[in-house]
């Protein structure tokens, strides 16, 4: 009873303290319905090409996304890519120059890109990235989605995503009457103090999926923001059903062991 | 031949042998088969073996973190996240490691709130619960070092500030700290020599685990009743009974772990710690893990720095004096009326500073994190030596076996000796 107590006691004051740290006076982003989501959730492919593609068409213009290869794109990726096969990974990175070097003269040259290459970033440093922006970089991509988000939703796995979308889904043409939005600021909802210096990425058409797929601004969001997830953790398919067969497992065996406890004790009494 | 031949039980020759000459066999036996406990033990007593799991399972995945992990400002950060792609089944080693530092400290927790509630800390076990509390100690400094090692912005932040509090020293508190740091902030050396130290701390513990265990062999286990050992019908072997009853609560503290590793392995953590470290840009907010939230709610509710540190190392140091400061006779709290209660009033508070400890010193936050930090120390250090004093404690059973058998016959002690079930 009391064993019970305390560890209720502490798992709920251990999930209270993530979400209380981070609650401040910010909007939390409204959440959404996620392939990924739940036990067995797992990424749904068509959504993911569709979020590379707006990436690599849109976001990749201002955004880094430094750990990751385009070899990860393809089957032998981390938790077997987003459905790409090799040899469209390899048309997707020869499209890229990449910079490389210094060859045997002793110079660094431009070359197509390989699927072993890094995301090629649009800017060579932070400084240039920074001053192309109105003064605030853009951060990298790569693990976004583990790096924000709030709330209960933060706790499995879905605020990230959750405020991706709220972000690129809640910028207002005019702000509020009585808001000072500073020059050169876009005004959003979810973003913290609403000032952001990204300016709205995504609209209505903004890309033409290569799947036909009709391009609303919110499914444009959903994909991007999907493929930001599984670009954070690739691997969290593979994570969710291992666990599921480990927990199944461990649960049998702590059953067989109480059944084995039960015998063991039985003659004390 | 000459010497006493193994007492060991087999019927192995080759078994035999060996242990005639080098006597593992016979120090397993002693130790984990025949060793005899208290019969009335409750799942409480769990919590002991559950750490020292915890502690092998840290040092497994840590070693095998350390082959891929590079402890360089500029590559650390994408170091781990590489094993988490790239490496196979990086991200388990990795979720085991991260999450297996907030287990550890649940259990060692619920472990040292075992001992309070049972006066485990009272003579003859002074020195058992003080080498639990150095273990505390030595487990908050790797805690603290092994934060730093991914090189996020709550890694870089956190050590900025935990460092920082050695300035508040006068005279020598600044030299202290460059030297801590190996220069004048947190940088290279300082990852260096954390990662260093992050690999041997657990080692000393190791060490200590081990001191504490030959203590505790000395007196052996206290119990729910917190009465001695009698004879020989207060007692079990440890082999089949307590093997079996810690394997069974091995595997339902497994099933809750995994249930984090597998499902909710960021929901501990913060997600500024995604953020590669940015000495430019502060946080928005710093918190240190949860574990360490309480001690940092008393290092700020108190306005003055130098004595907030001193504060924060006298709420984890008076824990060395516990066994003076409680004046009671009597052991367990299930026979204390008023300390029953009183118990409590800590977990309370311990609770509070927690949550005080997770957000900014405003409002209601610093009057709550003062009264709280207040209590802490007043429960120690004033009420404690007082109810001994005053508590008239309820009567002692006979012996632990009487006990035992009278509360088949559905007396009092039943709820709480809930042992032998
Ligand atoms: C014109 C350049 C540009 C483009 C194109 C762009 N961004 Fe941004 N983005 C920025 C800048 C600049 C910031 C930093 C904003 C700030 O800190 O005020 C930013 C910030 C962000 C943030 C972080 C917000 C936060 O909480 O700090 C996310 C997420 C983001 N962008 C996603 C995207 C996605 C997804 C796309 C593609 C659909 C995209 N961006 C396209 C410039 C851009
Ligand atoms: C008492 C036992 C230990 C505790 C409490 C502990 C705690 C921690 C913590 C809290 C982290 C940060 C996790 C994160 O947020 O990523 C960490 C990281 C790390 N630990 Fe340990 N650790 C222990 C033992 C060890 C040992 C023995 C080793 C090496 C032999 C080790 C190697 C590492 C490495 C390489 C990292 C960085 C990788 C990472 O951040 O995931 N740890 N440890």
């Amino acid at each position: 009873m009391r064993a019970l107590a305390v560890i209720a006691i502490a798992s709920v004051a251990l999930a209270g303290a993530p979400i209380a740290a981070s609650a401040q006076d910010e909007v939390e982003a409204p959440h959404q319905n996620w392939s990924f989501a739940g036990i067995f959730g797992t990424f749904d492919r068509g959504s993911l090409q569709r979020g590379f593609q707006i990436y690599n068409e849109v976001c990749s213009n201002c955004h880094s996304m430094k750990l990751l290869h385009y070899r990860d794109l393809g089957p032998n990726g981390p938790g077997g890519g987003i459905g790409f096969s090799d040899a469209e990974v390899a048309a997707i990175a020869a499209q890229k120059q990449v910079e490389d070097g210094p060859n045997d003269q002793g110079e660094m040259f431009r070359r197509p890109g390989k699927p072993q290459d890094t995301f090629v970033s649009p800017f060579p440093n932070v400084e240039a990235a920074r001053a192309a922006n109105g003064g605030a970089a853009p951060p990298d991509l790569s693990v976004i989605v583990k790096a924000r988000g709030r709330g209960l939703e933060y706790l499995w796995g879905e605020g990230g995503p959750d405020y991706v979308y709220g972000i690129l889904t809640g910028f207002e043409d005019k702000p509020p009457t009585g808001f000072q939005l500073t020059q050169g600021k876009y005004y959003n909802n979810i973003f913290p103090g609403h000032q952001i210096s990204m300016p709205p990425p995504l609209a209505d058409n903004t890309v033409k999926f290569q799947d036909g797929t009709k391009a609303t601004l919110s499914q444009e969001a959903h994909d991007a923001a999907t493929f930001l997830t599984w670009a954070a953790e690739p691997n969290m398919e593979d994570r969710k059903q291992t666990g599921a067969k480990a927990i199944l497992f461990l649960l049998a065996m702590t059953g067989v062991l109480y059944g084995a406890k039960r015998r063991v004790w039985k003659d004390l009494h | 031949m000459a010497g006493t031949p193994s007492t060991v039980r087999t019927n192995s020759r080759l078994i035999k042998w060996i242990d005639t000459r080098l006597p593992l066999f016979t120090f397993v036996q002693d130790a984990a088969i025949d060793y005899p406990e208290p019969r009335n033990l409750n799942y409480f007593w769990n919590f002991g073996s559950l750490a020292g799991t915890m502690l092998v399972i840290m040092i497994t995945t840590g070693i095998f973190l350390a082959m891929q992990y590079t402890p360089h400002v500029d590559y650390a950060f994408s170091s781990v996240e590489r094993l988490m792609r790239d490496v196979n089944y990086g991200w388990l080693l990795r979720y085991i490691h991260m999450n297996g530092a907030s287990f550890f400290f649940i259990v060692v927790y619920i472990h040292i709130f075992r001992g309070y509630y049972y006066g485990s800390y009272k003579e003859p076990r002074e020195l058992l619960w003080m080498l639990g509390v150095v273990i505390l100690l030595l487990m908050m400094a790797t805690a603290f070092f092994g934060y730093v090692l991914p090189w996020g912005q709550m890694s870089y932040w956190g050590a900025t500030v935990i460092t920082n509090l050695f300035t508040a020293i006068p005279v020598i508190g600044n030299p202290i700290h460059t030297w801590l740091l190996g220069g004048f902030a947190v940088g290279n050396p300082t990852l260096n020599r954390f990662f260093s130290l992050h690999y041997l701390l657990p080692f000393v513990i190791v060490g200590v685990v081990g001191l504490h265990l030959i203590a505790l062999r000395q007196h052996g286990s206290n119990n729910p009743l917190g009465i001695a050992v009698k004879g020989p019908q207060d007692e079990i072997p440890f082999h089949p009974y307590y093997t079996i009853k810690d394997m069974f609560g091995l595997g339902v503290f497994l099933v809750i772990y995994a249930i984090f590793i597998f499902y909710l392995p960021n929901a501990l953590g913060d997600p500024q710690n995604y953020i590669e470290a940015n000495p430019l840009q502060t946080p928005p907010e710093i918190v240190p893990e949860w574990y360490l939230l309480p001690f940092y709610a008393i290092l700020r509710s108190i306005p003055d720095k130098l004595i907030g540190v001193l504060a924060l190392f006298a709420s984890i140091f008076i824990l060395f004096l516990l066994p003076w400061l409680d004046t009671s006779r009597v052991r367990s709290s299930y026979f204390r009326p008023i300390h029953k209660w009183v118990f409590w009033l800590l977990v309370i508070d311990v609770f509070a500073l927690g949550t005080v400890g997770a957000h900014r010193p405003e409002g209601a936050y610093i009057v709550v994190g003062r009264i709280a930090t207040f209590y802490y120390f007043f429960h120690f250090v004033i009420l404690l030596p007082l109810i001994g004093w005053f508590e008239r404690p309820l009567p002692l059973p006979e012996s632990i076996a009487a006990a035992v058998t009278k509360k088949t016959a559905a007396a009092p002690g039943a709820a709480q000796s809930g042992a032998v079930s």
